[in-house]
């Protein structure tokens, strides 16, 4: 059994020729068809925030659309983005772009991660936005997302959710004030203008994320 | 045609006295690109990491082995970071003296990784681990955006280094 395991993961994991996005974590087997691309609809979610309260995307009526960030507490690249992220919600909020964080490591994997260290690191940074715990990854599964930071870009339309930008926040991960191509505003500002989103999709490195063993 | 031959030959050999001394070489995307693609009588295993990256480090002692795994074959193992260039010499070198790392490493000296992602493959995210396997014709076997235990890895190269 074990070895046709193995057979099934060499043959499953391959990825050149796979669509941007289709991507795997730790469950390679389970994860190849999962994930969203630009124009499709996003679910919404209901889930657990740093104060104890659910928040969901439901429940925004002014705004017109979300900066959906998977990150977590213990990523090096999450951690240099922070500063960024909290930047980029107070700039966006009124401007009808919340951002909404979540962590969906397991903190199994990754203690750092646990729904303790997430309050105190909101705390210790003052997040101006809600940082919710993404149990067992499951929307970051349901997106598609495989590393931390790793942005969603959603705009309300009548039908649902729009996934309008995926990828990185810009082209620089260890200095914003280097980042020439800010590639996030850059799609937060055709978006805000009626424009459509032209560059699409993105990539950076990032800590791959750590997806509960089930 | 002569010239990039010899410029080629030129890399391989200023890349193989670094290896001799123990130190971590930064290059570009392109000069990477440029000797993974040409033909050659080894396997490469490419392996992308970082010294901040949980997963990557557990794995790395299973691509130390790969050579005493598959003795008298042609296979060679690169470990290419993605640490930043600036923390190289504080922290990458230490690192890999602290843990007796002997593989040749690499230090992608690139700010945008949007740039040179989906030249590695279009499939790959950009989470790391990730592991490129290149066949001794300079083609690319495959990426794995995954975290291997050691028995996952040498059933993927056994066929290949055969």
């Amino acid at each position: 059994m074990k070895t046709l395991l193995l057979i099934l993961l060499v043959v499953a994991v391959p990825l050149i020729g796979n669509a941007q996005g289709m991507s795997i974590g730790e469950k390679p087997a389970v994860q190849v068809a999962s994930g969203y691309a630009p124009g499709d609809r996003a679910e919404s979610f209901s889930l657990k925030n740093v104060d104890g309260a659910q928040v969901s995307l439901d429940n925004f009526s002014d705004a017109k659309g979300f900066i959906v960030v998977f990150t977590c507490n213990h990523c090096p690249f999450s951690v240099a983005y922070e500063d960024r992220i909290i930047q980029l919600d107070k700039t966006y909020k009124s401007l009808g772009y919340p951002v909404i964080a979540l962590n969906p490591n397991d903190p199994q994997i990754q203690p750092e991660d646990s729904y303790d260290n997430m309050k105190k690191r909101a705390k210790q940074k003052k997040f101006s936005f809600p940082y919710l715990l993404d149990e067992g990854g499951v929307y970051a599964h349901k997106y598609g997302a495989t590393k931390t930071p790793h942005v969603y870009l959603l705009q309300k339309k009548a039908d649902g959710l729009s996934v309008a930008y995926i990828g990185a926040i810009d082209n620089n991960s260890k200095s914003g004030a280097e980042a020439d191509q800010k590639y996030l505003e850059n799609a937060l500002k055709e978006l805000i203008a009626g424009k459509e989103v032209t560059v699409k999709t993105t990539k950076a490195i990032g800590c791959s994320i750590k997806y509960s063993k089930s | 045609m002569k010239i990039k031959k010899v410029i080629i030959a030129c890399g391989i050999i200023v890349l193989s006295l670094l290896k001799l001394s123990g130190q971590t070489q930064a290059i570009k995307f392109v000069d990477a690109e440029k000797y993974w693609k040409t033909p050659k009588d080894t396997v490469l295993v490419i392996n992308f990491w970082a010294t901040w990256c949980k997963p990557c480090i557990e794995e790395l002692p299973c691509f130390e082995k790969i050579n005493s795994r598959f003795p008298n074959k042609k296979i060679k193992v690169i470990l290419v970071s993605q640490d930043y260039a600036s923390d190289m010499d504080t922290r990458v070198n230490p690192f890999l003296k602290k843990k007796g790392i002997m593989s040749e490493v690499w230090l992608m000296n690139e700010k945008d990784p949007n740039t040179w992602i989906d030249r590695v493959s279009p499939g790959w995210s950009g989470a790391i681990p990730a592991t490129l396997i290149v066949l001794p014709n300079g083609s690319y076997e495959g990426l794995y955006e995954t975290s291997f235990t050691c028995e996952e890895l040498y059933l993927l190269l056994e066929p290949l280094v055969e």
